[in-house]
């Protein structure tokens, strides 16, 4: 048997989503922007992408631009914005538990004279609304933050920071980092005052390669990259198509029956938290309660074992999982998130993230407590005594 | 500067008597091996006590970063050649100064320099002798190029001119690595794990001209399959300069649970040695090999303490245990690594046998008697578990 729980490093594309990718590549492959029929098909279905993710986040279709996935977006977001309001002040405020994507561009741009500061986050991965008040200046452009954070699935709270910026300052461009919450989450945009809105479709069974950015209308922000002038400039190269028509079907995919997949999602997520608990000893789930974060993650440290080799042997056993956060796994130094939340030290190490999927089955829990039941206390047998 | 040659000089291997030529042959054909692999076409001889390698159509660049990983050289000349006219006519003292002048401008375009011309002269034939040849062209070059200088003792610029079968002018040596041309010593073992200090002592008995196996203890489920792909990469940084290493992978999980299930925790990594030094002293054997190679360093780790040491190599009784890092800091061990490539794949963070399941405080001055009495604790399923573990051995041949 195998069990795929790694669903937020990327998800198995949807069957419908990979068969209109393929019939955009070998039958409607025109180039949106040419002319003649096969570019008018190739314009039309793009618009009608743009029109279907519009809609689930109750926005206009003008306001959504294609980008190669959540790293463009938040780059373009950050960097876009910064450049474009620069005369009004360089103070940038974010958080500490944010994606590399965004913390090496606010790094990128504190070389270029900007500030940044960083907002902690209690022991539930969550930030403090007083201390984002307390942080906003005259000179603030721009609040970034996540929705979901991608190590431990704690949800912030963006409909109130959204309003609270607003209401110290309209001007404030509130990016919202939502490459874990998108489908996950109900997002709505324009009541939680967002500006800027990232989202990648590799993480909710879409392609790899293609993302979007919401842009509110009237932000202020300028493109980064150079070229034919696609997107009305904003994002030059010829628009992915295959990309933008498979990410909107699964956007759209996504949101059909939202309740009752969030539902049976979070019924998951209880039973692998409880299991957890009543079967091995000496581990500690991190994050907020089950019912307060995200539905599709867990994030559980197994005192006195390296993560990974608990990663190693569940793989020979054909469970995926992570070792903290897979996009830095492969580096020495250990994840900013759990240091954040002030996991022991002991437990850094020790920490492994499962992430389910719509398509995650109680079979594949079970397996995976299974094994993680029979192995680990073997395991402690023998290591660091 | 378009280059024609490149004159190969090589040290030690001259001054070994009757056996030279069975030296000098491996050197070629390990250049001609590095060769194969650079675009052009490359033609190499020996040639009067040198190798000699006429080039056409390649890059430099490439020509002498592969040259740099044969062991042997010393130096390589890149060197300009002017052929014989037909009518097997040498240029004369006229054509000799421009190819010389020409020379002088492509390879220095700052002429503020001190030189010495250096003749030699093979063809006895040619009209004049090398010291007329070297005080004539000295006075050429003075007066094409004023800004430079004679120093005939300490020259920044020595350049060198050849009257033999073609004219041959050069003056640039870039070092080689040294050493003796693979192929001539024999065959080792090297107990490769993932760090920094086996790859380079495998480099460093690699370069006295010994053909290298290499054996890696694997401990699946336990530790990942990019771990393995580390060691085969690693064994690559060694087969650049050998031309290919057979890499065994041995399962060593069992061995080292059993070993954590019967014995002290704090001897583990010593008794586990001493079955790894047991399991490749097999393999080489097996294999024909003449020692074992490790990248052991006296008092780096606990398990490298002299005494350490002393119970680790006992097991071995029937070759000799090679540790050429034996007395190296570990700064220029690390510095090696740099060198030849591995050290960016020695730093890849993954879990390896040595650093799952060890000990938190292992013993630094373990005593012989007391970990072979300990180690009778095995006695029961020892050597069944070693039969099944030197089954396992799965060879990966990585091929440069």
């Amino acid at each position: 048997m195998q069990a795929y729980l790694d669903n937020s490093a990327t998800t198995r594309v949807y069957d419908e989503v990979a068969q209109a990718v393929y019939k955009t590549m070998t039958e409607e492959y025109g180039n949106a922007s040419s002319v003649h029929h096969m570019g008018t098909i190739s314009g039309e279905r793009v618009a009608a992408a743009r029109e279907t993710i519009a809609n689930t986040l109750k926005v206009d279709p003008a306001e959504i631009l294609f980008t190669s996935g959540g790293t463009e977006s938040d780059n373009l977001a950050i960097i876009g914005t910064a450049r474009a309001n620069k005369w009004r002040g360089k103070h940038i405020i974010t958080t500490s538990i944010e994606h590399p994507a965004i913390q090496e561009t606010t790094a990128f741009l504190e070389k270029e004279g900007f500030e940044t500061t960083y907002l902690p986050v209690g022991p539930d991965g969550v930030v403090n609304l007083e201390d984002l008040k307390a942080a906003i200046r005259p000179d603030t452009i721009l609040v970034s933050m996540m929705f979901v954070n991608n190590e431990i699935g704690a949800i912030e709270p963006i409909e109130e920071a959204g309003k609270l910026i607003k209401s110290v300052n309209p001007e404030i461009v509130f990016h919202v980092d939502a490459v874990q919450a998108y489908g996950k989450v109900l997002i709505r945009p324009r009541s939680m005052n967002i500006d800027l809105l990232s989202v990648s479709g590799h993480k909710i069974h879409g392609p790899k390669g293609i993302g979007f950015l919401y842009i509110k209308k009237g932000t202020k922000i300028v493109n980064i990259c150079y070229g034919g002038g696609q997107q009305k400039g904003m994002r030059s190269g010829t628009e992915n198509v295959p990309g933008i028509i498979g990410l909107s079907l699964a956007a759209k995919m996504c949101y059909e029956d939202f309740d009752a997949k969030i539902k049976k999602l979070y019924d998951l997520k209880k039973y692998l938290i409880d299991s957890l608990n009543e079967r091995l000893t000496d581990i500690k789930i991190n994050g907020p309660e089950w019912d307060k974060g995200a539905p599709h993650i867990v994030s559980v440290s197994i005192k006195g074992l390296a993560a990974e080799t608990v990663l190693n042997m569940l793989s020979s056993k054909e469970i995926y999982v992570s070792a903290g956060s897979a996009c830095t796994s492969n580096n020495p130094h250990v994840s900013d998130t759990l240091k954040a939340i002030g996991l022991d030290k002991s437990l850094l190490e020790s920490t492994i993230r499962i992430s389910m999927s719509f398509m995650t089955t109680r079979e594949e829990i079970d397996y995976l407590l299974d094994t993680l039941c029979s192995q680990v206390e073997t395991m402690r047998k023998f290591y660091r005594h | 500067m378009q280059y024609h040659a490149f004159i190969i000089k090589y040290a030690e291997i001259g001054v070994k008597g009757k056996n030279r030529y069975i030296f000098e042959e491996a050197l070629v054909r390990q250049i001609e091996r590095v060769l194969s692999k650079c675009d052009g076409s490359f033609s190499v001889s020996r040639v009067a006590g040198r190798i000699y390698i006429e080039a056409e159509g390649f890059d430099f660049n490439e020509v002498v970063d592969h040259l740099g990983t044969v062991f042997g050289v010393t130096g390589i000349c890149p060197a300009v050649t002017i052929n014989r006219d037909s009518e097997n006519h040498l240029p004369d003292i006229d054509g000799v100064t421009k190819a010389v002048l020409d020379f002088i401008d492509g390879v220095y375009p700052d002429k503020h320099k001190t030189f010495k011309v250096k003749v030699r002269r093979v063809d006895k034939s040619y009209p004049m002798d090398s010291m007329e040849m070297g005080a004539e062209l000295g006075a050429r070059i003075l007066g094409a190029y004023p800004e430079m200088k004679v120093d005939v003792h300490n020259p920044e610029i020595l350049l060198n001119v050849e009257v033999r079968e073609k004219l041959n002018i050069f003056s640039e040596i870039i070092p080689g690595p040294g050493g003796m041309p693979i192929g001539t010593a024999g065959k080792a073992m090297l107990l490769l794990s993932g760090g920094i200090d086996s790859p380079v002592a495998g480099y460093m008995v690699a370069k006295r001209g010994v053909d290298i196996e290499a054996v890696y203890f694997n401990a699946p489920p336990y530790t990942s399959e990019k771990a393995k792909q580390k060691v085969v990469d690693l064994a690559g940084v060694i087969a650049r300069y050998t031309g290919k290493v057979k890499l065994h992978v041995i399962n060593f999980t069992d061995i080292q649970m059993y070993i954590y299930e019967k014995c002290p925790h704090d001897e583990l990594t010593i008794i586990m040695r001493r079955y790894m030094m047991k399991i490749a002293d097999i393999i080489a054997g097996q294999t024909g090999c003449m020692g074992l190679i490790t990248g052991e360093s006296i008092g780096q780790v606990a398990s490298q303490t002299m005494q350490s040491l002393m119970c680790t190599g006992e097991v071995v009784t029937d070759m000799p245990v090679y540790r050429p890092l034996i007395a190296f800091d570990k700064q220029d061990i690390v510095d090696i690594s740099f060198k030849i490539d591995a050290y960016e794949t020695s730093i890849l963070p993954y879990e390896d046998c040595c650093t799952i399941f060890v000990a938190k405080h292992p013993v630094t001055k373990p005593r012989l008697d007391i970990i072979k009495k300990h180690e009778e604790n095995l006695a029961e399923k020892i050597d069944e578990l070693m039969k099944v573990a030197l089954e396992t051995d799965e060879v990966i041949t990585i091929e440069k």
